[in-house]
C-alpha cells in the first residue's frame, strides 16, 4: 500500500468529443483514501466522462492523470489500476453480458487470474453479501431492473476494489431497491465517487459533494440540512417519507 | 426471443457431455450432407428419429419446428420434378414430372429433416451457454465463441430497442404503406438500430475492460465424462462409419 493517501489525482484535464465544445475544461480533482465524494450536475456536464477518464476508457486531450501515486498514460498503466478501481456503469445491460448471473459475477475474478473454483467461491460470497443467494443460475437478461442493479454492483464488488466509481447507481430503481443499495453502499469501507441526481441518496452515502458544470468542478461547502414543506395528494392522511 | 425451450430436460441425451454432442452433430451432418444415396440417407433418418425419441421432447413442438423448414422444401417439390431432365414419371397438363426430379427432391427432403432432427436432438437439448463452453473446450477459436455468446446475450436487448423504436413510431400514428414515407421511416429505424447497437457494443466493451478483460474469456464450467458418454460416442461413431460405408457401397 502506498504511504501517500492520494489515490486519484487529476490535474488540468481537458477533454472534448467534438472540436467546438470542451466537455472537461482544465479540470482538477483529487480523491484521498477513505473519501466519499458525490458529484452532482446537469446532464452533459461531463460527470460520466470524468469517470471514464479516470478508468482510462477515454484519454484526455491535455492534463495529467495519476492513479495510486503513479502517472497513468498508457493502456498498461490503466490496466493495472483497473484491478483496484471498480466502475459501475449507468445501464446494467452494459455491465451484465454473460448469460448467467454467476458467470457474470465471476468474470472479474477470473480476469484477475483466480482459478475457477476460487472465482466461483468469490462470486457466491459476493452474491450472498448482497442478499442475492440463489440468483447464481438466473439468466441475466430476464432479471428485473432492480435485480439487474444489484447484480451489477455484485460484479464490481467481486473484484474487491479499493475504490468504487458509481454512475447513477439509483437510477430507475424503486424505493425498496434504492434503500437496499443505499444500505450496502453505506456499509462499504471503500473510497467512492458517486454520480447521482438523487440528493437524498448522496447525503446518506457521501461526506462531500462537488458540483460539475461547464466542464469544471466546484466544491460547495454550504450544503446544509434543511426541513422541507411539501405538498402532494392525500397529504392529509398520516404518512411517512422514507428519505 | 430465444427461448431455448428444448434445453431443459432430464433425458439421457440432455445429460450427455456437450462436447461429444457437438462432435457427433458435426460429423453426422457432414456425412449426411454429402451422401447422395437414399440407401444411406434413410438409415440416417432412422438414426435421427431414434436420437429424437431418446430426448423425450414433445413431438408436437418438434413437428412445428420442422414445419418451418419443410415450408421451404415445399417449393422445391413444386419446381424440381418439372425442371429436372430424365425419365417421365407423370404428367399434369403440359407439365412433365421426371423420376430423377422426384428422387432429387426426396433426397433433399430426407437430408434436411435428418440433419435438422439431429441438431434439435443434440444441440437444442444443450443450453446455449454450455454449448459455448463446450466449443471452447474443443479448441474452437475464441472469437467465434465470443460472437456466438454475445449474439445470444444481446439479441434480446437489441430486440427490445427495436420494440421501443417501433412503439415510438406507432404511438405517433405510423402506418406502414407502400410509399416513400414508409420506406424512409423503416430506413431510419434500421439505421437507428445499427447506431444504437454499435454504441451499446462500445459501452459493453468498456465495462468489460473495467473488469480486467484482456481478450481471453475464462470459464467456470468443467465437464466430466462418464461411461454413458463414452458408450454414446462409440456407438454414434460406429453408426456414422456405417452410413459412410452404405453410401460408398452404393456408389461403387
Amino acid at each position: 500500500m502506498e504511504s501517500n493517501s492520494l489515490i486519484i489525482n487529476l490535474r488540468d484535464i481537458s477533454f472534448s468529443y467534438s472540436e467546438d465544445k470542451l466537455v472537461l475544461d482544465h479540470l482538477s480533482f483529487h480523491l484521498h483514501r477513505g473519501d466519499r465524494i458525490g458529484l452532482v450536475g446537469p446532464n452533459g456536464s461531463g460527470k460520466t466522462t470524468l469517470l471514464h477518464i479516470i478508468m482510462g476508457l477515454l484519454r484526455p486531450s491535455s492534463g495529467r492523470v495519476e492513479l495510486f501515486g503513479k502517472p497513468a498514460n498508457e493502456e498498461k498503466d490503466f490496466k493495472a489500476a483497473r484491478r483496484r478501481i471498480g466502475l459501475l456503469f449507468q445501464d446494467a445491460d452494459d455491465q451484465l453480458f454473460s448469460p448467467t448471473v454467476l458467470e457474470d459475477v465471476a468474470f472479474g475474478p477470473l480476469n484477475l487470474g483466480k482459478p475457477p473454483e476460487e472465482a466461483r467461491d468469490t462470486a457466491l460470497k459476493t452474491l450472498a453479501r448482497l442478499d442475492l443467494s440463489g440468483f447464481e443460475n438466473r439468466i441475466t437478461y430476464k432479471l428485473s431492473g432492480g435485480e439487474k442493479g444489484l447484480v451489477s454492483l455484485a460484479t464490481v464488488l467481486a473484484m474487491d476494489p479499493e475504490v468504487l466509481l458509481l454512475d447513477e447507481p439509483t437510477n430507475g430503481l424503486d424505493e425498496d431497491t434504492e434503500e437496499k443499495i443505499t444500505d450496502i453502499l453505506k456499509g462499504l469501507n471503500l473510497s467512492c465517487i458517486f454520480i447521482s441526481h438523487n440528493l437524498d441518496f448522496l447525503s446518506k452515502c457521501t461526506d462531500r459533494m462537488y458540483a460539475m458544470s461547464n466542464g469544471k468542478i466546484s466544491f460547495d461547502e454550504a450544503l446544509v440540512p434543511h426541513p422541507h414543506i411539501h405538498a402532494h395528494e392525500f397529504g392529509r392522511l398520516p404518512h411517512e417519507h422514507k428519505s | 426471443m430465444i427461448e431455448e425451450q428444448f434445453s431443459t430436460g432430464q433425458s439421457f441425451v440432455h445429460g450427455l457431455d456437450p462436447r461429444f454432442k457437438i462432435i457427433v452433430a458435426i460429423l453426422f451432418s457432414v456425412v449426411v450432407a454429402v451422401s447422395s444415396n437414399l440407401l444411406a440417407l434413410l438409415p440416417a433418418l432412422a438414426l435421427s428419429l431414434f436420437l429424437m425419441a431418446l430426448t423425450r421432447l414433445s413431438p408436437r413442438k418438434v413437428f412445428y419446428r420442422l414445419l418451418l423448414v419443410n415450408g421451404l422444401i415445399l417449393f422445391l417439390w413444386l419446381l424440381l420434378p418439372f425442371t429436372y431432365k430424365g425419365e417421365t414419371l407423370f404428367t399434369i397438363g403440359p407439365l412433365v414430372g421426371t423420376k430423377e426430379g422426384v428422387l432429387y427432391a426426396s433426397r433433399i427432403t430426407v437430408k434436411c429433416n435428418t440433419i435438422l432432427l439431429a441438431m434439435i436432438a443434440l444441440l437444442a437439448t444443450t443450453p446455449i451457454f454450455t454449448l459455448g463452453h463446450a466449443m471452447s473446450k474443443l479448441y474452437i477459436p475464441d472469437k467465434i465463441i465470443h460472437l456466438f455468446l454475445f449474439t445470444y446475450r444481446y439479441i434480446h436487448v437489441i430486440f427490445q430497442e427495436y420494440r421501443r423504436l417501433t412503439n415510438a413510431m406507432r404511438i405517433r400514428g405510423f402506418m406502414p404503406r407502400t410509399n416513400i414515407h414508409t420506406y424512409r421511416s423503416y430506413a431510419y429505424l434500421v439505421g437507428m438500430l445499427l447506431v444504437r447497437s454499435y454504441d451499446r457494443a462500445e459501452r459493453i466493451h468498456r465495462a468489460m475492460l473495467c473488469r480486467g478483460f484482456s481478450g481471453k474469456y475464462y470459464t467456470l464450467s468443467r465437464f466430466s465424462i462418464n461411461i454413458g458418454d463414452i458408450l454414446y460416442l462409440s456407438l454414434m461413431l460406429a453408426a456414422i462409419l456405417g452410413l459412410v460405408f452404405l453410401q460408398w457401397r452404393a456408389i461403387a
